[in-house]
């Protein structure tokens, strides 16, 4: 029998209850969260259970929502159960104060480059992240470049007159 | 009405514009052969009964000018162009710099050609410190220059915040016919160049400005 977002969602249902919510499918694909602190316990189940078999990490990244007052970093993960050939989406919420999150590496050896570059950008402190250090920007940055609050350009510049760029 | 391609030559452009639906306008005419071959002239000097007197500094700038080997720093698609550049259709080794040399020690032109990230700028700036003196420095393109479009957290803006620069190509990516007069240009300042520049305290300044040396 094929793995539906209904059985995935039934099993999710059963083991956590209402700790896991928002459930959207949007295109088709199965999307939930839950609180942070719970991630690694989904994130198990998801793998453990034979009759789910999410074993394969496809993505890990953040986004910043400016608005979301004391949920502004969402940690997106996106799972891959290779034999059922289903995908589904989870996502944890964070504080961009404390943006501690446990880290996934002991579960998917995928997520490790993953969150070193999810820290890069977005500054999310993986607890657990055996080196947690910048991966693809110059070591000496001092912020995180894809955070909202940092405009994409160089702002020190006065070479470029900004009115011929528009801005 | 046929036309074989060496008549082209003899005919007037308003013979060809009755004749061709689209006319071509450029390299209708062929243009003969200054020279049987290419020698560059000699320098201004004295001459006489087998000898031939001219200031040392002209020479070296001669013979400097006309042999420069580049080092190709290509990291994206200007490189693509510097390729069609080097190849037979442009030739670069026309003006003497078909040897591209891939050991800064041996080279006397850096060509950075396309996007020089942050991260890459150690090494931009390493390849520059391996070149022994004298050496000029190419930035071909609009990134090279400026950052060009990349105006972002991570891409360098313009090599001359790490290396010094003596010619800019516009273009994004410029065509080879712009990187020879690039080339030219470099040609240029390697032929009047003093003897001296190097040494002079000018020039430790705008190395020093850098931080080199």
């Amino acid at each position: 029998m094929a793995l539906t977002n209904e059985i995935i969602r039934q099993k999710l249902t059963e083991k956590f209850g209402d700790q896991i919510t928002d459930w959207m499918e949007p295109y088709g694909m199965l999307t939930f969260s839950s609180d942070k602190n719970l991630n690694l316990k989904v994130l198990q189940y998801l793998f453990d259970e034979p009759s789910l078999g999410f074993q394969f990490m496809t993505d890990l990244c953040a986004v910043h929502y400016p608005d979301m007052e004391g949920k502004e970093l969402a940690v997106v993960y996106h799972l891959h159960n290779l034999k059922e050939n289903s995908r589904i989406r989870y996502k944890v919420f964070t504080d961009i104060k404390k943006p501690d999150v446990f880290s996934a590496t002991a579960l998917y050896s995928a997520a490790n480059w993953m969150e070193r570059e999810t820290y890069d950008f977005y500054g999310v402190n993986f607890i657990g992240h055996p080196n947690l250090k910048r991966i693809l920007n110059v070591d000496d940055m001092k912020y995180f470049p894809m955070r909202k609050e940092f405009p994409l350009e160089d702002q020190k510049r006065t070479d470029k007159d900004d009115e011929m760029f528009g801005r | 009405m046929v036309i074989r391609h060496e008549q082209l030559g003899q005919l007037t452009n308003q013979k060809i514009k009755k004749i061709m639906a689209r006319p071509v306008q450029y390299n209708i005419t062929q243009k003969p052969l200054e020279q049987p071959i290419s020698v560059v002239s000699a320098p201004e000097g004295y001459k006489g009964e087998g000898f031939f007197a001219s200031k040392l500094g002209d020479v070296v700038g001669l013979a400097r000018k006309n042999s420069i080997w580049p080092l190709p720093f290509a990291t994206s698609c200007c490189g693509i162009e510097f390729m069609a550049l080097m190849a037979s259709h442009y030739d670069l080794a026309r003006f003497g710099s078909e040897r591209v040399s891939f050991t800064p020690r041996q080279c006397d032109l850096l060509m950075v050609m396309g996007t020089i990230a942050k991260k890459m700028a150690p090494v931009v700036k390493q390849v520059y410190l391996q070149m022994a003196e004298p050496r000029w420095v190419l930035a071909m393109g609009a990134c090279a220059s400026s950052g060009g479009i990349f105006d972002t957290y991570s891409v360098l803006q313009g090599i001359d915040q790490i290396i010094p620069v003596d010619v800019y190509v516009p273009g994004c990516p410029p065509r080879p016919e712009a990187v020879i007069d690039g080339i030219l240009r470099v040609q240029d300042l390697v032929a009047n160049e003093s003897l001296r520049r190097r040494n002079s305290d000018q020039y430790k300044e705008l190395m020093e400005s850098y931080g080199i040396e």
